[in-house]
């Protein structure tokens, strides 16, 4: 497949997407979809690495990077989640507005 | 264009048409379950991008931890907070269509400017490398982010038990 072919559907989709997580991340008042927002740039960010291997010649490098990414998404989703939950247990709510503890 | 490219490029583009609706619905639906199984549909179609892509060992880790663990997690998470109640349904509808309107106009404007930027090959770096076994790559020159991922999860771990710990 040559260049143009791979890299401007792809490079516009990751974008795409990079944009409706940002924009989520910045409207959204609930924890949890703050994580899911995390998430959907995450995927983004995924799919570039693998783009960017498949026009670069060096798949295996790509490889192994999106799988380090993907160990470190897992965790930071998994602590993320018990944050979440220890907040909620402690606060009552998932709204971010509540959360004034910290507030000077 | 070769009638072959061209129904390969046709794939790629509803492929990735699917994922940027999945990644829409993960942000926009309500109910936090549909969300999570909207980003379990984006993973798994990634996945076969990936596949496409000739990436199997990353779509292989993409479907089994991406779209089955995190899910997994996400709605145990979800299943221990709350349900939120008629009151707050009621004005979280109410604005979301203040808080997501500019997002279609956001998407219009970058994918239309992104759509006129040109393409430049990559630089070739001279001397560079190339290990086409992933296995070598990744058990030989990349050992030390084994070892990272190792001390990641530890950390992990380490950071659930804390959050979790009842207080005696």
């Amino acid at each position: 497949m040559n260049l143009i072919t791979l890299i401007m559907p792809f490079g516009i989709f990751v974008a795409l997407l990079a944009v409706v997580g940002l924009f989520c991340l910045i409207v959204t008042r609930d924890m949890l979809r703050i994580l899911l927002a995390l998430e959907i740039v995450t995927k983004a960010v995924t799919l570039l690495l693998v783009v960017g291997g498949a026009v670069s010649g060096q798949m295996a490098l790509a490889q192994t990077l999106v799988i380090t990414l993907i160990v470190i998404e897992v965790v930071v989703i998994v602590v993320g989640a018990g944050i979440v939950i220890a907040v909620f247990k402690h606060t009552g709510t998932l709204d971010v507005r509540r959360l004034r503890n910290l507030k000077g | 264009m070769d009638p072959n490219l061209k129904t390969e490029l046709l794939a790629n583009v509803i492929l990735m048409a699917a994922m940027l609706l999945g990644g829409l619905a993960t942000v926009m639906l309500r109910q936090l379950v549909k969300a999570a199984i909207a980003l379990a549909f984006t993973s798994v179609v990634l996945c076969i991008l990936m596949f496409k892509l000739a990436a199997p060992w990353a779509a292989v880790f993409e479907l089994s931890v991406c779209a089955g663990l995190i899910t997994v997690v996400f709605i145990s998470a979800i299943s221990l907070v709350k349900p939120a109640t008629e009151e707050e349904r009621a004005a979280h509808m109410r604005f979301k269509v203040r808080r997501y309107f500019l997002l279609p106009l956001v998407l219009l404007t970058v994918g239309c400017g992104l759509s006129y930027m040109t393409v430049r090959p990559l630089p070739v770096v001279a001397g560079a490398e190339l290990i086409t076994d992933m296995r070598i790559l990744l058990w030989g020159p990349r050992a030390l982010d084994l070892l990272g991922q190792i001390l990641v999860l530890l950390a992990g771990v380490w950071g659930v038990v804390v959050l979790f710990k009842e207080e005696k």
